[in-house]
C-alpha cells in the first residue's frame, strides 16, 4: 500500500501518502472523479472552487471537494454514490446554462465537454447570462469569455505559475469575470504571451489563434504529437508539437526538469518561421561574374540576383573543392569553420572534427565567443570547470538569489519563473543592473549601478564580507586558495571609496553583501551584462572568489550559474566547437590530450590554438584566412562592428553558407546549402542546467533541404575524409567514447528518458544536478580566487559621443532576428526596430516617442525609431541587435577582453541626435 | 472634480503620504498589503471621488502589490468607483428591508428630484445617483447613503427635503428622518425607560 494514511475508498482499503488528496489517491487506485478547475500539471495548486469532484465522506454532513480534501485514517469516502454524482451532475448543468451548445463551442474537444459527456450532462435548464464578446485583439490568443467557467485556472498560471500578474478575477457576483489587467483587450494589455492560461483552460475560453475558424470555433486538430525540446534558449524547455499535415499547429510546455510544463512567447507561438517562403529549399551557387561587396543587400525572397540553383552533387562538390584548393596552397590556417549554437551536439561535433581534421586547424569556434567566454574563462581558470554549478531550478531551494548583468524575464523567461517562484515564497531576490527590468516587482533589492562598473560594485562587496569577517572560515581552508591575496587587494574597494564609482551607497552594498554572505543557501545568476566587457573575464572572477569566500557552492540552492544564451551553447562548448579544446574541454595544446585525439580521430591535429571569432574575421582582413565555412551561425549581423565583419566576409576567397535561410552573412557566399530546421531533425542539447535533452524529428524536411549532419559529412568525404556515419545517434556514440562527462548518457537512454544531466558517470546513474560539493577539478583540487582590478570601459563617453550604447535582446526576438523576424507572432508583436532612452533624454533630445534618432558611433552610424523606456538609466541608448535594418552592431566596439576574447557589446560611446537635424 | 482625468498621472499628496503611513502601520511589517482599502479610499477622495487607473497603480507601487490584485479589489467593492461621479453620491439601498419599507418610492423619488437615472451623474456633476445593497441600517429603512452620510426612516418628502438641501449646497442633517435617535421602536421606548439603570438587583 501507497503510504500510511489508511482510510476507505468505494469499498476498498488503500493507503495516502503524507499531503495526498483524496483525488490524487483515487486516480492512483484507478477511480476517475471528474475536475475541471483541479489540474495535475506541476506547481498548480488546487483551488477546490469548481466542485465538479465532490465526494460524499461518512459521518459528513456536507460533501467535499476531493482535489482538496486530505484523507484522515479511518477516513470512509465513497466517490459514486448517488448523492455525490447527483451533485456533480448539478454542478455541471449550471456551468453549461453559460455555454454555447457543445456543435458551435469553441472548444468541442474541452476538458469541460468532455467531462459533460462522460457524466452524461450534455444540456441545461437554466437560463443563461448574457455572453461577453469575443476578443480577438492578440496576434496568438482569442479569448471568448462566454465559454469561462470562473474557475481560475488561468489565473492561478498567470500569477502563481508565471508570476507574470496579469490577468486577474475583476468585480463581483454576476459580474465577476476574468480580465486582463485593468479589464483591457488581451493584445493591449501587459501580457507577454507565454501562453501559460492557454494551456490551462480547461473550457475553450483561451485558446491559441491558430485552432480557431473565424467564427471562433475549434477546427485545429492534430493528427501527430511528438515530444521535443524547444530550440529558442538555455533553458531548454521540453515542449510536444502538435501536428496536422506536416505543420505545427500548436505547441504544449512539456513537464521537463528546467520548465515543468512552463514556455514563453518563443517556444509556444514561435514556430511558424520553419514555413516562411524565405526558406532556402535548393543549393545554391554563386553566379559566374557576380563580385562580392561588403554593402551586398540581397532580397532573401529573390537569390536569383546573385546566386543560381544548383544540384547538391555541384553544390558540394564545388563548397568542397573551395576548401581543398586554399587547403592544399596555403594550409590550415587559411581555413576557419563557424557552427553554431543553434544545432545539435552531433551536428557541433562533427563541424568541430571536419575542421580539425579535414582542415587541418583549430579555427574553429562559434557564437559563445560573443557571449559567456569571458565567464568560461574565468570558470576554467578558478574551478576547473565551465558549466554551471547547479540549475537554474535550485533558485526555489535558496534564500538569497543573486542576480547581475541579466534580464532573465526577457532573456531566459522560463528560468525567470523560477526566481519569482522563489521571491513570491520568501526569498530575498538581489537584481544588480544599470537597467531596470520586470524582476524589480519581485526584488527585494534592485541596485541600478553605472554601467561598467562590476568589478568596483562586486570587490566593494568582498571588502565588507572580509572586513565584517563574515566569509566562511571553514570552507576557505578546505576548499580555497589565495583568499589572503584577495584579501589584502580588496582593502583598497571600501564600499565607501567604490560608491561614487559604481553608483550605489554604501549602505546598500554592505547590506547586499551582509544578506548574501549570511544566506543558508546563495546562489548566483549572470549574463551578457556581465560577460560582454572588456572586464568580462574580471566581473566573472569577482563573481566566483564571492561564492567561493562565502561557501556559497556545491550545496543544493548555492553556486555559480551562468545562464547560457543559445538552446545548444553549452553543448556545442562541450563536444569542442571552441579552438582552444577538444571535447570535454581538453587541451589542444597538451601534447599527450593531442596524441589521444590524434589516434582517437586518426589524423594529425594542429598542436596550436585557432583563432577565436573577432579573431578569424580580423584574419581574414590581414589575407590570413581566405576560407571559411560557416554552419547556422550570422556573424555579418552579430559581430562587433559588422561593417568590419561584412567586409571581411566578401573577402574571403571561398565562403561556404549552411543555414535555413539566406542571411546577412550568407549574402556574401560562394556556396550556400539548405539545411534542416530543428523540428526537422533528431539530435541532442545540452541546456544551461547541463541537461541532455533529446530533440526529435517532427516534420519532414521542405523542398530538397538536407539534414546538417548528412551535409558536414558531405563536405568531409570530399575533402578527403573516410566518414560514414548514418545518423546522429552513431555521432553520440563516437562522443561518448571520448567524453567522459556524458559516459553514462547512451542515445538510447536518452530517447527513453528524454533528458539526462551530466557529468554522469554510468547508465543506472541519474547524473548529478548540483556539483563540486567537496572540492573542485583544479590540480589542487581547491577553488582559486582572482584578484580583479578595476578596467574602465574601452571606450568612454566623451564631447563628440556623450552617451553609452548598450545591446541586448528582446522578449520576442532572438540573436540577429533571422529566426523570430520570420516567426508570424513575434514579428507581429515586435515589428520593427526600435532604441530605448529615457524620458529624460528624450526631452532633453526634443525627441518623441515613435520619432526616428540618428545613432552614431566611430564606427558606424544607424537611423532607428525611439521608445520612452523608464527602465534605461539616463545617458544610455539600448539597442536590440535583432533588426536589420537597423543593425546595432554596426556601432559596437569590437575591443576584446583579454582572456575571454568576447567584444564589449555592452558599452561603447555614442551620439544619439534627432534626424531632422542630423539631416540638414 | 469634472473631467475624466483618466490619463493624468497620480501620486498621494504629501498629507495623505502621512495618513497612508498611518494606515500601513497599523498592521505588522511586512504586511503593508493588508492597507488596501484603506489606501484605496484615501486615492479615491484625493481624485475628488473614483480611482483612474493611475491610482491604482500608485496603491499597488505604495504597497508592492501587482496592479491586478489591487484592480482586484477595487472592482469588488461597490463603494470603489471606477469612472468619474458627481461632488454626491447618492446611493439608495434596495435590499429586501428596505424595499419593504417603501424603497421604490425613495428611489424615484431621487429620480424625479436629480432628473437621472440610476448610473447616471448629473450634467453639472454635482450628483451621481446609485443603487447599493444592503447597508446594514435595516432597523431605519428606508435608508439611502449620501456620501460618507446614511439618511435613515425615508419617505419620499424626506427624500425630496434631503436632495433639495443638497442641491442649495446645504449639508442636511444626517440620521433619522422621524426623529429617532438609534434604532429604539418607531411608537418610542417600551423598556428602559429610566434615566438610570436600576441599582441594586
Amino acid at each position: 500500500m501507497t503510504g500510511s494514511i489508511v482510510f476507505t475508498l468505494d469499498g476498498r482499503e488503500v493507503g495516502a501518502a503524507d499531503g495526498e488528496t483524496i483525488w490524487q489517491v483515487a486516480r492512483r487506485e484507478g477511480v476517475e472523479i471528474p475536475h475541471l478547475c483541479y489540474t495535475t500539471a506541476a506547481t498548480y495548486r488546487a483551488d477546490g472552487n469548481c466542485r465538479a469532484c465532490m465526494v460524499e465522506i461518512e459521518g459528513e454532513r456536507v460533501l467535499a471537494a476531493s482535489c482538496i480534501r486530505k484523507p484522515t485514517p479511518g477516513m470512509v469516502v465513497n466517490t459514486a454514490t448517488e448523492r455525490a454524482e447527483t451533485a456533480r451532475r448539478m454542478v455541471m448543468e449550471l456551468l453549461l446554462a453559460d455555454q454555447p451548445p457543445r456543435e458551435s463551442a469553441h472548444d468541442p474537444q474541452s476538458e469541460l465537454w468532455r467531462w459533460a459527456e462522460a457524466m452524461g450532462q450534455l444540456t441545461s435548464r437554466f437560463p443563461a447570462r448574457a455572453a461577453p464578446p469575443p476578443d480577438s485583439s492578440h496576434p496568438a490568443m482569442r479569448v471568448n469569455l462566454d465559454a469561462c467557467i470562473h474557475c481560475t485556472l488561468c489565473v492561478r498560471a498567470c500569477r502563481e505559475a508565471q508570476v507574470n500578474d496579469v490577468i486577474g478575477m475583476a468585480y463581483r457576483g454576476h459580474g465577476a469575470k476574468v480580465v486582463f489587467d485593468f479589464d483591457d483587450a488581451m493584445g493591449e494589455s501587459t501580457c507577454v504571451a507565454c501562453g501559460e492560461c492557454v494551456q490551462a483552460c480547461p473550457t475553450g475560453a483561451l485558446m491559441p489563434a491558430t485552432l480557431l475558424d473565424e467564427s471562433g470555433v475549434r477546427t485545429g486538430y492534430a493528427d501527430k504529437q511528438v515530444n521535443s525540446v524547444c530550440p529558442y534558449c538555455g533553458v531548454g524547455c521540453q515542449i510536444t508539437y502538435n501536428i496536422r499535415d506536416n505543420e505545427i499547429l500548436w505547441v504544449d510546455g512539456l513537464e521537463g526538469p528546467a520548465n515543468q510544463g512552463r514556455l514563453c512567447v518563443k517556444g509556444r507561438f514561435g514556430f511558424d518561421y520553419i514555413t516562411h517562403p524565405h526558406r532556402l529549399t535548393t543549393p545554391l551557387i554563386r553566379k559566374q561574374g557576380v563580385a562580392k561587396d561588403a554593402l551586398d543587400d540581397i532580397d532573401p525572397a529573390n537569390p536569383y540576383t546573385h546566386f543560381r540553383e544548383a544540384s547538391w552533387e555541384e553544390a558540394l562538390d564545388v563548397a568542397a573543392a573551395g576548401f581543398k584548393r586554399v587547403r592544399d596552397r596555403d594550409g590550415g590556417k587559411a581555413l576557419a569553420g563557424f557552427g553554431s549554437a543553434k544545432g545539435s551536439n552531433e551536428e557541433a561535433y562533427l563541424v568541430q572534427k571536419l575542421v580539425r581534421t579535414g582542415f587541418g586547424t583549430n579555427n574553429v569556434d562559434h557564437c559563445t565567443r560573443l557571449c559567456h567566454a569571458s565567464s568560461v574563462a574565468a570558470l576554467l581558470e578558478t574551478i576547473g570547470s565551465a558549466a554551471v554549478t547547479a540549475p537554474f531550478t535550485d533558485a526555489l531551494k535558496s534564500d538569497v538569489i543573486f542576480v547581475i548583468g541579466a534580464n532573465p524575464t526577457e532573456n531566459h523567461p522560463v528560468a525567470a519563473t523560477f526566481f519569482k517562484n522563489a521571491a513570491k515564497s520568501g526569498a530575498t531576490l538581489i537584481v544588480c543592473d544599470p537597467r531596470g527590468q520586470a524582476l524589480n516587482k519581485q526584488a527585494t533589492h534592485m541596485l541600478r549601478f553605472k554601467p561598467g562598473s562590476d568589478v568596483a560594485l562586486l570587490n566593494a562587496m568582498m571588502n565588507v564580507i572580509v572586513e565584517e569577517e563574515l566569509y566562511d572560515r571553514q570552507y576557505v581552508a578546505a576548499h580555497t586558495e589565495g583568499f589572503e591575496a584577495l584579501s589584502q587587494h580588496l582593502k583598497a574597494y571600501t564600499p565607501e571609496d567604490m560608491a561614487p564609482i559604481c553608483g550605489v551607497d554604501a549602505e546598500t552594498i554592505r547590506t547586499v553583501a551582509r544578506t548574501y554572505a549570511r544566506a543558508n543557501a546563495g546562489i548566483i545568476f549572470w549574463g551578457m551584462g556581465i560577460s560582454q566587457h572588456v572586464h568580462g573575464t574580471d566581473n566573472a572572477r569577482c563573481l566566483i572568489a564571492l561564492a567561493l569566500m562565502t561557501g556559497q557552492i556545491g550545496r543544493p540552492g548555492t553556486g555559480l550559474h551562468p545562464l547560457r544564451g543559445q538552446n545548444n551553447v553549452q553543448g556545442a562548448s562541450d563536444v569542442g566547437l571552441i579552438p582552444m579544446v577538444y571535447p570535454d574541454y581538453r587541451s589542444v595544446e597538451d601534447p599527450d590530450i593531442r596524441a589521444e585525439f590524434e589516434a582517437f580521430w586518426n589524423a594529425e591535429l594542429d598542436p596550436k590554438r585557432g583563432l577565436t571569432v573577432v579573431e578569424i574575421m580580423d584574419a581574414v582582413h590581414d589575407d590570413v584566412i581566405k576560407g571559411m565555412y560557416i554552419m547556422g551561425e550570422n556573424p555579418a549581423m552579430s559581430d562587433p562592428n559588422v561593417g568590419h565583419a561584412r567586409e571581411g566576409l566578401a573577402k574571403l576567397e571561398h565562403l561556404v553558407v549552411q543555414d535555413i535561410f539566406l542571411t546577412e552573412t550568407a549574402f556574401h557566399a560562394d556556396v550556400v546549402l539548405p539545411a534542416s530546421a530543428w523540428p526537422e531533425k533528431d539530435g541532442t542539447v545540452t541546456n544551461s542546467n547541463r541537461q541532455v535533452q533529446m530533440g526529435r524529428k517532427a516534420l519532414d524536411m521542405p523542398g530538397d533541404c538536407r539534414q546538417d549532419w548528412w551535409i558536414v559529412q558531405e563536405i568531409a568525404r570530399r575533402i578527403g575524409l573516410d566518414w560514414n556515419y548514418t545518423g546522429p545517434a552513431e555521432v553520440f556514440a563516437e562522443m561518448r567514447a571520448c567524453m567522459d562527462s556524458i559516459k553514462g548518457i547512451s542515445w538510447d537512454r536518452l530517447l527513453a528518458e528524454s533528458v539526462v544531466t551530466y557529468p554522469c558517470d554510468s547508465e543506472d546513474e541519474p547524473g548529478q544536478e548540483v556539483i563540486f560539493g567537496d572540492g573542485f577539478p583544479t590540480p589542487s583540487a581547491r577553488g582559486k580566487m582572482v584578484p580583479a582590478d578595476i578596467v574602465p570601459p574601452d571606450e568612454q563617453p566623451d564631447d563628440e559621443f556623450p552617451m553609452i550604447l548598450s545591446t541586448g535582446t528582446l522578449l520576442e526576438h532572438w540573436h540577429t532576428g533571422a529566426i523570430t523576424r520570420r516567426a508570424s507572432v513575434l514579428d507581429d508583436i515586435e515589428p520593427e526596430a526600435v532604441a530605448c532612452l529615457s524620458p529624460t533624454d528624450l526631452a532633453r533630445l526634443g525627441v518623441a516617442a515613435g520619432e526616428t534618432v540618428r545613432v552614431t558611433t566611430r564606427r558606424g552610424v544607424i537611423e532607428i525609431k525611439v521608445r520612452r523606456d523608464g527602465k534605461v538609466p539616463e545617458g544610455m541608448i539600448f539597442i536590440p541587435f535583432c533588426y536589420v535594418d537597423a543593425a546595432a552592431n554596426l556601432l559596437t566596439n569590437p575591443a576584446l577582453d583579454p582572456v575571454g576574447k568576447i567584444p564589449e557589446y555592452k558599452f561603447c560611446a555614442a551620439r544619439v541626435e534627432k534626424r531632422a537635424m542630423a539631416a540638414e | 472634480m469634472s473631467g475624466n482625468g483618466r490619463d493624468e498621472p497620480f501620486a498621494f499628496t504629501p498629507e495623505n503620504v502621512e495618513r497612508a503611513k498611518a494606515f500601513v502601520d497599523r498592521y505588522p511589517r511586512g504586511r503593508q498589503k493588508s492597507a488596501v482599502m484603506p489606501l484605496l479610499d484615501l486615492a479615491q477622495r484625493q481624485t475628488g471621488g473614483w480611482l483612474p487607473p493611475a491610482a491604482i497603480d500608485h496603491v499597488a507601487d505604495y504597497l508592492g502589490m501587482p496592479a491586478i490584485r489591487v484592480f482586484e479589489v477595487a472592482t469588488f467593492y461597490t463603494m470603489y468607483h471606477l469612472e468619474p461621479v458627481g461632488r454626491h453620491v447618492v446611493g439608495v439601498c434596495t435590499t429586501t428591508p428596505c424595499w419593504l419599507r417603501g424603497s421604490d418610492e425613495v428611489l424615484e423619488t431621487c429620480r424625479e428630484v436629480l432628473g437621472i437615472g440610476v448610473g447616471e451623474t448629473t450634467g453639472d456633476g454635482r450628483f451621481t445617483l446609485t443603487e447599493l445593497e444592503c447597508l446594514g441600517a435595516c432597523c431605519n429603512a428606508p435608508v439611502i447613503r449620501v456620501d460618507d452620510d446614511y439618511y435613515e426612516d425615508l419617505d419620499a418628502d424626506a427624500v425630496r427635503r434631503v436632495l433639495e438641501g443638497l442641491k442649495r449646497g446645504e449639508k442636511p442633517a444626517p440620521g433619522s428622518s422621524i426623529g429617532r435617535r438609534s434604532s429604539e421602536p418607531v411608537t418610542g421606548l417600551t423598556t428602559l425607560q429610566a434615566a438610570q439603570p436600576p441599582q441594586g438587583s
